[in-house]
């Protein structure tokens, strides 16, 4: 009883670790709006999906912290997942009906992660002139 | 392609937000090691499809495409191979 309470103490963590990967990343807000100057529309439809571009939309004034948030989102998918090789939208934060943030996969982002997102937790800040996104991906076992 | 290695070091320039003048960097330096953000190779990227007329498919939108003048300068070869 005693061993066995040991293992359990040290083995689910080995097991809980590996199957835990984290990504994060920083941009700065300005240098998005930017991109959004010089490239417009361009910009806009390589990096960023139509529900994403109308939800920055929605709000004039937090066009970019919004944008910039998505973008450091994405890329710390890219990084959770060691993803290359995928188009920017096909990476895409969505809104729940509760206010929360997800991630949704498509394409080749989707076929390489063998999942649709849902494994999937973001968490999103911007203050000041900086953007900010961490994402904690799970694997079943 | 020493032209070609010139007008990527340009839009480096101009785009790439690195530490230092892509005159200084040799052809296999990294570029993320001398501050390239990923946001700033998507402006990259962006502005070399403008420059040499081309896109850049899906599958090409990996690290070691824009990681060194050579990787960039051996991209625009291929997608612009045939012309």
């Amino acid at each position: 009883m005693a061993d066995g309470g040991q293992d359990a103490r040290r083995a689910p963590v080995t097991a809980r670790m590996s199957n835990v990967s984290v990504g994060i990343d920083l941009v700065q807000i300005s240098a998005i709006a930017e991109s959004v100057d010089r490239f417009g529309e361009r910009f806009l439809a390589r990096v960023f999906t139509p529900r994403e571009i109308a939800y920055a939309k929605a709000s004039p004034a937090q066009f970019a912290s919004r944008l910039s948030a998505r973008f450091a989102a994405k890329e710390a998918v890219r990084k959770a997942l060691r993803l290359d090789g995928v188009a920017w939208r096909d990476i895409e934060v969505v809104r729940h009906d509760d206010g929360a943030c997800g991630i949704a996969l498509h394409g080749t982002a989707r076929d390489l992660a063998h999942s649709d997102g849902g494994g999937l937790a973001v968490s999103l800040s911007h203050e000041n002139d900086q953007a900010a996104a961490v994402v904690i991906a799970t694997r079943d076992a | 392609m020493s032209d070609n290695h010139e007008r990527i070091r340009a839009i480096l320039r101009e785009h790439g937000r690195l530490s230092q003048d892509p005159s200084a960097l040799g052809d296999n330096a990294d570029l993320y090691q001398a501050g390239m953000t990923s946001h700033a190779s998507v402006n990259v990227m962006l502005a070399l499809e403008g420059e040499f007329d081309v896109e850049f498919p899906d599958h090409m939108l990996k690290r070691n495409v824009f990681e060194s003048v050579n990787a960039i300068g051996s991209a625009i070869e291929e997608l612009t191979a045939g012309r």
